[in-house]
């Protein structure tokens, strides 16, 4: 089985320094190791934005996409090979702005796949915008008088999305992310990991010391994941007090089950050709 | 086996009503009837963007030759409500026909044809009597269609038959309408001269050019389709959900083109032959994943069904406004194939070579058609698998561990072989980034121009299989006095517009451009005589492409842009006035 080094890759890294994508990188390549995971049965599947260099540094396939385009390239890769452990990963601008379309409809589907967020509730490769997930108030380039627009909740949605595994980490628990991101890939059906990952050259406000100062751990107090309305709850949190963990699991048939071609394996194992006989007669 | 019409060799039959009284399905059961009789048979549909009321007529034209497009002329014509009478009646042959719902309130003699014979058939009352639904007037009317050209009612019983296999009680209700409609009129002796001897059985098949390119996807191993539902392209969707356990295929219908596009890529990139299908509105959004194909180098096949824009456009017509849309269209410099298939028959088995193509060169490849040529029925002979070869390319079952693999290995034709994800030893990384030859993204001068010199060494390559697929097709005389150009659907009336011509003791012949992309050689040497250039579009884009390849200008075009299709005499006067 691959060890820490052999998920690496030789491409320079250019994150900035105190990124917290490189704890994520770390966490992801832990969880795959603990998992005992080899690296050709697994598809990292990346958007646009800082996050989109996951691909260039984590040492398994990878569709290195479009800005948005995670879901619908993942959803069919699962499809086409249901074999393979299919892992997305996408900022908040991407999953969120240009990419909300699609969330909700990888969520209902409960495509077998898992959905990282690197949400650092800021623009970073297009140096400090508005994101969709920044706060109502929060001030940049492009909300020089503060956000008069209401951030999205990216657990809200998957929630409301009827996502069947919603939890958030954040960057600065590298334990807590490895255990959270291990039960979202072992748990089949759509998962939804949103990672609070301070962005230590844009956000001044959501800064590391920030969460530190708020979150708690919801396995600390109980919180029961069956629970939805319980989660419903908890998700809408945010202030003093910044829950983490696992919100809410159930257990649904994930997307690819329900495909009658996939029922006799992996459609990329079958042959191809077919005899048209019985489908021209139709016409005849 | 004969067929005798009141204006030529063919007998043209029009059925209409308002949608939703089932006009496209008795018009298909009509034509297969005709099918099984012998005869070749084109079917056009006619409808607007509505699910009840408009007026939608259907269009059938039977032959004992083969019968390449509708013709403006009607022997027959089948009137399931007054509106029908009104818009069509001109179109109505010297001592044609109309079959009408004796309910109708009108007055022949007050519509200024007394060439044409009216036959009242009580369809409402026959349906009532047989207490079945309001829709079965149609099949009443089939029977009255079948008593009147001489056609014989088991073959219309049969295909009813097996076209509600398994409801034993509808079956039962329709071949009752149709015996009834037949008996209403078999009885008096009308004297009506247009009609058919039916002949044995023949090996043909009657499909539209959505389920042609349905079937040619299948075919070639196809196994995964996803489409956002748009007209006129939605059939396909619709074949590939009823044949998708069959046929090894996952189907998804998605939240969008720009998803349907995405997913189409994914599972390429993933190993699976995969393809989507969309109209212009659709292919605008699927832009950005065309873009994303080429970069990744990941093989997808694309149907793109045109209809008349821009924006909205005419949803339920057709036309050819998006070919340089489809050969310009999407960011960024890069290789795609364009195939145009002109009739059923090319809709299979382009569509079938479209996958080996994105196959062996790592492309998209766009397969280019208009509402006319997939949403028309024709009679065709049967598809051959035994003609479908499946060449994947480049692609790797095993990597040995030696080396580190490296997607995007550079080559001297371009190509660098496939391996797909899960393949062990070997990690696949696709990148829309420009990148270096493992996957990783990169920005250097001198690694960007390798890979886009790698890329582009493709392009010789991809010429040389074009050229074999026989890209442009010349139908007609060897020594004409007209030479008509085209693509896609206009071959339907030029090749109708021919054989008029001969008649008119004028040599002419048609040139099909049938791959648009890349552009093939030797165009020039095709034309002869005078030359028209027939586009279903207002400014002439193929002429436009031609001048661009070529430097050859045409003086005569003759466009029509107005949703419908050329009829063959259009074609036929125009090139009588160049001639």
């Amino acid at each position: 089985m691959p060890t820490m080094k052999e998920f690496g890759t030789p491409a320079a890294n250019t994150w900035c320094p105190g990124c917290g994508n490189f704890a994520i990188l770390m966490t992801v390549k832990q969880a795959l190791v603990d998992l005992g995971l080899r690296r050709e049965e697994v598809v990292a599947v990346t958007g646009i934005g800082c996050h989109g260099k996951f691909t260039d540094y984590i040492n398994v396939n990878g569709l290195h996409a479009i800005h948005g385009r995670v879901l619908p390239a993942a959803t069919a890769i699962k499809l086409a090979n249901h074999r393979l452990t299919v892992i997305g990963f996408a900022g908040d601008g991407d999953a969120f702005n240009i990419g909300l379309g699609h969330f909700a409809h990888a969520a209902r589907r409960n495509v077998d796949i898992t959905y990282v967020i690197h949400d650092n509730l800021i623009y970073g490769l297009t140096t400090g915008q508005t994101s969709p997930t920044s706060k109502k108030g929060f001030v940049t380039k492009t909300s020089p008088r503060g956000s008069f627009e209401t951030g999205v909740n990216p657990l809200t949605q998957a929630l409301t999305g009827d996502a069947s595994f919603v939890a958030r980490t954040f960057a600065g628990e590298p334990k807590h992310m490895t255990e959270v991101l291990k039960k979202a890939i072992r748990h089949q059906g759509f998962a939804l990991v949103d990672v609070l990952q301070p962005c230590v050259t844009w956000n001044r406000v959501n800064t590391y010391q920030f969460y530190k100062d708020r979150i708690y751990k919801l396995e600390d107090e109980g919180h029961d994941a069956g629970d939805f309305d319980a989660a419903y709850h908890k998700v809408l949190e945010w202030g003093d007090r910044i829950p983490i963990g696992v919100f809410y699991q159930e257990q649904r048939p994930p997307y690819h089950t329900s495909f009658p071609a996939l029922k006799e394996g992996p459609l990329v194992d079958r042959p191809l050709g077919v005899d048209l006989k019985k489908l021209l007669d139709e016409f005849r | 086996m004969k067929c005798s019409g009141l204006f030529d060799d063919t007998v043209s039959i029009i059925i209409g009503g308002e949608a939703g009284q089932g006009i496209s399905r008795s018009g298909m059961l009509l034509g297969k009837a005709l099918m099984r009789a012998g005869f070749h048979c084109f079917g056009e549909i006619d409808y607007p963007s509505l699910i009840r009321g408009g007026h939608n007529f259907y269009r059938v034209r039977a032959s004992s030759r083969e019968v390449h497009s509708s013709t403006p002329h009607t022997d027959l014509l089948v009137a399931l409500n007054e509106e029908t009478v009104s818009i069509h009646l001109d179109s109505v042959n010297e001592e044609g026909g109309v079959i009408v719902d004796k309910k109708l309130r009108f007055d022949p003699g007050e519509m200024g044809r007394g060439d044409v014979v009216f036959y009242p058939v009580p369809m409402t009352e026959i349906v009532k009597e047989l207490e079945g639904p309001e829709i079965m007037r149609n099949t009443v009317a089939l029977g009255a269609v079948a008593a009147l050209i001489g056609l014989s009612l088991d073959s219309l019983k049969e295909v009813v038959a097996e076209t509600f296999e398994g409801r034993p009680r509808i079956i039962e209700m329709n071949v009752e309408a149709l015996q009834r409609g037949w008996e209403y009129v078999v009885e008096y002796d009308y004297g009506f001269r247009c009609n058919v001897e039916p002949g044995e059985r023949p090996e043909r098949i009657w499909l539209t050019g959505n389920e042609a390119v349905a079937l040619g996807a299948i075919a070639a191993g196809c196994r995964f389709y996803s489409a956002y539902p748009m007209t006129p392209a939605s059939p396909v969707l619709h074949y590939m959900f009823a044949h998708d356990e069959d046929s090894g295929l996952a189907v998804v219908q998605t939240e969008s083109e720009i998803s349907a596009m995405l997913m189409a890529v994914g599972a390429g990139y993933a190993g699976v032959r995969s393809m989507t299908s969309t109209s212009g509105g659709g292919f605008c959004l699927m832009t950005e994943g065309l873009s994303m194909a080429a970069m990744t180098e990941t093989p997808v096949v694309i149907m793109l069904g045109q209809r008349p824009g821009p924006s909205t456009g005419l949803a339920t017509y057709s036309a050819q406004g998006d070919l340089l849309f489809a050969v310009y269209g999407a960011h960024g410099e890069f290789q795609r194939v364009i195939l145009a298939p002109g009739d059923v028959e090319q809709c299979f088995y382009m569509t079938a070579e479209a996958f080996n193509l994105a196959e062996r060169f790592q492309i998209p490849v766009i397969v280019l058609t208009d509402k006319n040529v997939i949403e028309s029925h024709k009679t065709t002979e049967p598809f051959d698998s035994s003609k479908v070869k499946i060449d994947r390319g480049e692609l790797l079952t095993e990597w040995s561990g030696g080396d580190e693999y490296g997607r995007y290995r550079i080559t001297e034709d371009g190509v660098s072989p496939r391996a797909l994800p899960g393949t062990m030893n070997a990690l696949v990384l696709a990148n829309s980034n420009e990148h270096m030859e493992r996957g990783f993204s990169t920005s250097d001068s001198s690694l960007t121009n390798d890979m886009v010199d790698k890329r582009f060494r493709k392009t010789p390559h991809i010429k040389k299989a074009v050229e074999a697929l026989k890209p442009i097709r010349v139908y007609g005389a060897e020594d004409p006095d007209v030479t008509l150009v085209g693509w896609g659907s206009t071959k339907g009336p030029a090749l109708e517009a021919i054989g008029m011509l001969a008649d008119d003791g004028v040599k002419a012949r048609y040139v099909q451009v049938a791959v648009i992309e890349p552009f093939p050689e030797g165009l020039p040497q095709h034309l002869k005589g005078k030359t028209i250039l027939i586009e279903n579009n207002r400014a002439s884009p193929l002429g436009t492409l031609i001048k661009l390849n070529t430097g050859y200008g045409f003086e005569h075009v003759a466009l029509r842009y107005d949703g419908r299709a050329f009829t063959p005499h259009e074609i036929r006067d125009k090139a009588l006035e160049v001639a």
